[in-house]
């Protein structure tokens, strides 16, 4: 079992039409994924990979049954994009789009909220690496190659971190079920904490792998969330324990500017919830290995 | 991207919050023309991006002419050394010139982009003139914070309500209302991340007034705001940040000697705190960024190189669009043609990484290849000539 998509999910690709949506279009179709079409504005009744490409996401629902959509809109309409999703009744997006304005998310956080549950859309990212279940499909910009499928589920905000911490799990011969990449960006679509509940109540997840960073509040809630309401364990590393205050490293939201924001601080919050923490980077793999052996022999 | 306080003060004025008539100064000669024309005593104050200037020695109130020409003359293309600056600095290139003003009591306001909320929150204060983060610090009770729903944006009645607890009263709510209004719109239709004005002062006369005024903006949002874009200072950015952004590269330059370059932040932070945990420390931060050509790569190296600090350099790719084959040769590239002889460690993983070893290996270069991010870590730490005397 995975969370979010398997090889079932029907998925279309926002920007297919551009150089990068379908150079990662086609590795997804390559590696399973179910494909069923894509959207851009003014090249709808167009071929693209063998699937039919539409001007509107509504027009793609309609005629693919899409529930999952992959957004690789560059940043002044990507916002856009999100929300023409979300009422288009798509399910699942991903936004792998990186330089979104702030105040435009804060937009696209609201308009998601106006949705009833059973038609509500989950967003990932934006300004992440996608969302892969090993082994059946994926969304997003990674290198499906690197995963061993299994029952580890990986939350992070960094998108090559986390496939280091793949590449460290499957030398030692530990699997994922899903990877789930939240993104960078100060304000974004899904939270650590919204990730670890999905992965708490998969049957297919044993325990999960967390990679947080510096700047921002989501650690820190995700911790919370962990010591009240999940029984499988829960393994983390913070990135940016060099990293100086008020810098802001790469990432958007990488920035320490608030108490509780640097790793040190995020390390002792996650460590006091019961979280193992990962004492280097280097350390992600044996360190899930050692916590699932535990487990084995409790 | 940050702005100077004169900016800021002319871009929140548009906005109707009242700030001090004031005039800019590049030479002594004009700093003694505002004095003259906004009559005596008035503040020169040294414009950099950083606070603190105050305490450093960069605002003095001044009661002549001359005064106000030697202190402007002292400061100019000097640098200011702050709390919140560097050892070398921010250069002064310019000093705002302000009629004096009254002061009877100094508030504190403030406008962030709260990560919690997700929203525009106002921080506001009866205590102004200190650092926030002090004052969040010592006084927490004594912060007032209001979240504001952006559909509906920054009511009246929430305005006030803020202004009574400021200890506000008769027209200086309206007053407070105004301003409050004003920082708001600012900050959303020029999409800032954060305005502050502190202090916020209470004028002998009753009124409000902006004594000072900071604000940052979303570089995410540049290309919708060319006003704003326009206000940019490179002569207050790093000069080294500034050529890697040109090049697509994103670069913070530190204090150590292992110069580093990397794709993806988080394992350019993974990889700068790995170095640090073997015993080492980084030169810099840098992500070159997604679908690296050997030409961005030679970029990196010689960014990374224009600091005069490093003694090694270590190269960690994990690519995902990058391709490790086209990041090998860039590496070949940059020791030729830069003509290197320092230690050069390359990690390499993940898209075409055996066609990336294969070069690496082939290129008959004294390159020091390592398999995993510990490895790589401990042998540019290893590599150090220091560590080797």
């Amino acid at each position: 079992m995975t969370i979010l998509i398997d090889r079932t999910t029907r998925v279309i690709v926002q920007g297919m039409t551009g150089r990068i949506g379908q150079f990662h279009a086609a590795d997804m179709i390559r590696h399973g994924t179910n494909v069923v079409g894509g959207v851009t504005p003014g090249r709808g009744g167009e071929t693209v990979l063998d699937r039919p490409v539409f001007d509107t996401v509504r027009e793609a629902v309609r005629e693919t049954g899409a529930e999952a959509s992959l957004v690789f809109v560059p940043p002044p309409g990507a916002a856009d994009a999100i929300m023409e999703a979300a009422e288009a009744g798509i399910r699942l997006a991903v936004c792998v789009t990186d330089g979104i304005p702030a105040q435009d998310m804060m937009r696209v956080k609201r308009f998601l909220r106006r949705f009833p549950a059973e038609r509500k859309m989950r967003l990932i990212g934006p300004n992440c690496a996608g969302v892969i279940s090993p082994g059946e499909a994926f969304m997003g910009i990674m290198p499906p190659h690197i995963y061993l499928p299994g029952r580890v589920g990986i939350v992070g905000r960094s998108g090559t971190l986390g496939y280091e911490a793949a590449s460290q799990m499957k030398a030692l011969g530990i699997g994922v079920s899903t990877s789930v990449g939240i993104g960078g960006d100060p304000i974004n679509g899904s939270s650590f904490r919204d990730i670890l509940e999905l992965f708490e109540a998969d049957p297919g997840t044993d325990a999960v792998m967390m990679i947080g960073e510096i700047g921002g509040p989501q650690e820190a809630e995700a911790a919370a969330f962990v010591r009240a309401h999940m029984t499988k364990p829960v393994v983390a590393y913070i990135a940016g324990l060099s990293a100086p205050r008020g810098r802001k490293m790469g990432h958007a939201g990488a920035i320490i500017s608030a108490f509780g924001e640097s790793a040190q601080e995020k390390v002792e919050t996650l460590a006091a919830a019961g979280i193992t923490v990962a004492p280097t980077p280097s350390a992600m793999g044996e360190t899930v290995a050692r916590v699932l052996g535990l487990r084995a022999a409790a | 991207m940050d702005i100077h306080e004169h900016q800021a003060k002319e871009l929140l004025a548009g906005f109707g919050v009242p700030v001090p008539e004031g005039g800019l100064a590049f030479s002594p000669e004009q700093a003694a023309y505002h004095a003259r024309r906004l009559g005596l005593p008035v503040v020169v104050k040294a414009q950099v991006h950083a606070g603190g200037r105050g305490a450093a020695g960069g605002v003095r109130l001044c009661r002549t002419e001359a005064e106000a020409a030697d202190f402007a003359a002292g400061l100019l293309g000097r640098r200011l050394v702050t709390r919140q600056t560097d050892a070398q600095g921010k250069p002064v290139h310019r000093v705002w010139v302000e009629a004096a003003t009254d002061i009877a009591r100094e508030l504190y306001l403030g406008l962030v982009l709260d990560r919690k909320s997700e929203r525009i929150m106002i921080v506001a204060s009866r205590e102004g003139g200190m650092e926030i983060e002090d004052l969040a610090r010592e006084r927490p009770d004594a912060l007032l914070r209001m979240v504001i729903d952006p559909a509906v944006g920054l009511t009246e009645f929430s305005a006030r309500e803020l202004a009574f607890g400021l200890g506000l009263r008769g027209p200086q709510v309206a007053e407070m209302v105004q301003v409050l209004r004003g920082c708001y719109r600012a900050f959303r239709d020029r999409d800032a991340t954060m305005v502050e004005i502190n202090p916020l002062v209470v004028t002998g006369a009753g009124g409000l007034i902006a004594l000072d005024a900071k604000m940052s903006f979303d570089t995410n949002a540049l290309f919708r705001q060319p006003e704003v874009a326009a206000l940019r200072d490179p002569g207050q950015e790093d000069p080294r940040e500034a050529a890697a952004a040109a090049h697509g590269l994103n670069y913070v330059g530190l204090t150590g000697d292992i110069g580093c370059i990397i794709n993806g932040a988080g394992l350019a932070m993974a990889t700068m705190d790995m170095i640090q945990l073997a015993g080492g420390a980084p030169a810099n931060f840098l992500d070159i960024g997604g679908g690296a050509s050997p030409e961005r790569v030679v970029a990196a190296f010689r960014t990374v190189l224009s600091d005069s600090n490093v003694s090694v350099v270590l190269v960690n790719i994990f690519a995902g669009i990058n391709r490790c084959d086209w990041v090998a040769r860039g590496v070949v590239q940059a020791y030729r043609e830069l003509g290197l002889t320092l230690p050069v460690v390359v990690r390499l993983a993940g898209t075409n990484v055996e066609e990336g070893h294969a070069i690496i290996a082939g290129s008959g270069l004294p390159l020091i290849s390592a398999d995993t991010l510990a490895e790589a870590a401990a042998a540019a730490v290893r590599a150090r000539p220091r560590a080797a005397a």
